[in-house]
């Protein structure tokens, strides 16, 4: 069974790190977590970010957060990746776990747009 | 929503809007009712805002980003023929007693009821997206009780965020745990 003592330890290991992290950021997650967004099911969506970031060890160079409604309820779940040094964002559309296991595999490691799930596809 | 556990995600990011430094997240389950306490310390409601927030159509300038969530939270415990109360003070007359409390007591029996589904994950995504502000989350069965105090992870954490990926993951891992355990159990009555 899990005890809050465990924390001591993580904190240890961790303290390092983060000061490694200050000023880190290269890419940015956003998933959108309104009514609209919880609705469609961005709830699984994000914590797949959040779990699969941590399992490839990418904490230093991405972060995941959420965000409200940005008006575009249809089309939720919607997630963006903004990227250091990249004037345009990413906009994801209809998402889900499988999708943004994919996302992270080809884009966040790749550095390769999964052209077919963004809002500029979905929109055409 | 297709879980009571969305409404719960939703209903406490309002508390987040309204600047609250506690939120407190109570489940009481029995045989046949479920009960939802949402509770913040947050700026509240004046009078003519609260009579506002449970209709849907009722958007005024200052209303608008309240919108459906808490119609949407009436629905799904109505529809079990539950009762709902939200109760609210404002800061400006209540300095020191301000915040809202949301009570939903659904008859889990009614074959409306909607399934209380992941918890654990809405408790997860609050912490994640609000890392600063306080969760208190108790959920109590026939089977025993899961519970999460983020002062208590603070106070051994010191200045580390709660948003940490470890962080974020150890806490997932405990809910889940703690679940696994109250699913196993038996009734105690």
């Amino acid at each position: 069974m899990k005890s809050l003592a465990e924390l001591q330890a993580i904190k240890e290991k961790m303290q390092n790190k983060v000061a490694l992290r200050e000023g880190s950021g290269e890419m940015r997650v956003v998933v959108g977590m309104a009514t609209c967004g919880i609705a469609a099911g961005a709830r699984p969506v994000l914590n797949t970010f959040v779990e699969e970031v941590a399992n490839a060890n990418l904490a230093g160079k991405v972060t995941v957060s959420q965000t409200g409604c940005i008006g575009i309820c249809q089309f939720e779940p919607v997630v963006e990746i903004y990227e250091a040094g990249k004037e345009e964002k990413t906009t994801y559309v209809k998402m889900t776990p499988d999708k943004a296991k994919r996302v992270v595999e080809e884009h966040i490691k790749g550095g390769k747009v999964v052209a077919e799930y963004t809002f500029a596809k979905e929109n055409a | 929503m297709k879980e009571i556990s969305l409404n719960i995600l939703d209903i406490a990011k309002n508390s987040v809007k309204a600047r609250a430094s506690l939120v407190t997240i109570l489940l009481e389950e029995s045989e046949d009712k479920l009960t939802l306490i949402i509770e913040d310390d947050g700026c509240g409601m004046k009078e003519d805002t609260l009579r506002g927030v449970c209709d849907p159509f009722y958007t005024t300038r200052t209303t608008r980003k309240v919108g459906l969530g808490i119609p949407l939270l009436k629905l799904s415990c109505e529809q079990t023929e539950g009762t709902f109360s939200i109760e609210s003070r404002d800061e400006e007359t209540y300095p020191d007693s301000h915040g809202t409390k949301v009570t939903a007591v659904f008859n889990k029996k009614h074959i409306d009821f909607t399934p209380l589904g992941d918890v654990a994950g809405s408790i997860v995504t609050l912490i994640q997206g609000d890392p600063d502000m306080d969760f208190l989350f108790r959920h109590t069965t026939p089977c025993g009780e899961v519970a999460l105090d983020t002062r208590e992870l603070r106070a051994q954490l010191g200045d580390i965020s709660l948003a940490e990926f470890e962080i974020i993951t150890w806490i997932s891992e405990y809910l889940k745990e703690q679940y696994e355990e109250i699913e196993n159990a038996s009734p105690t009555a």
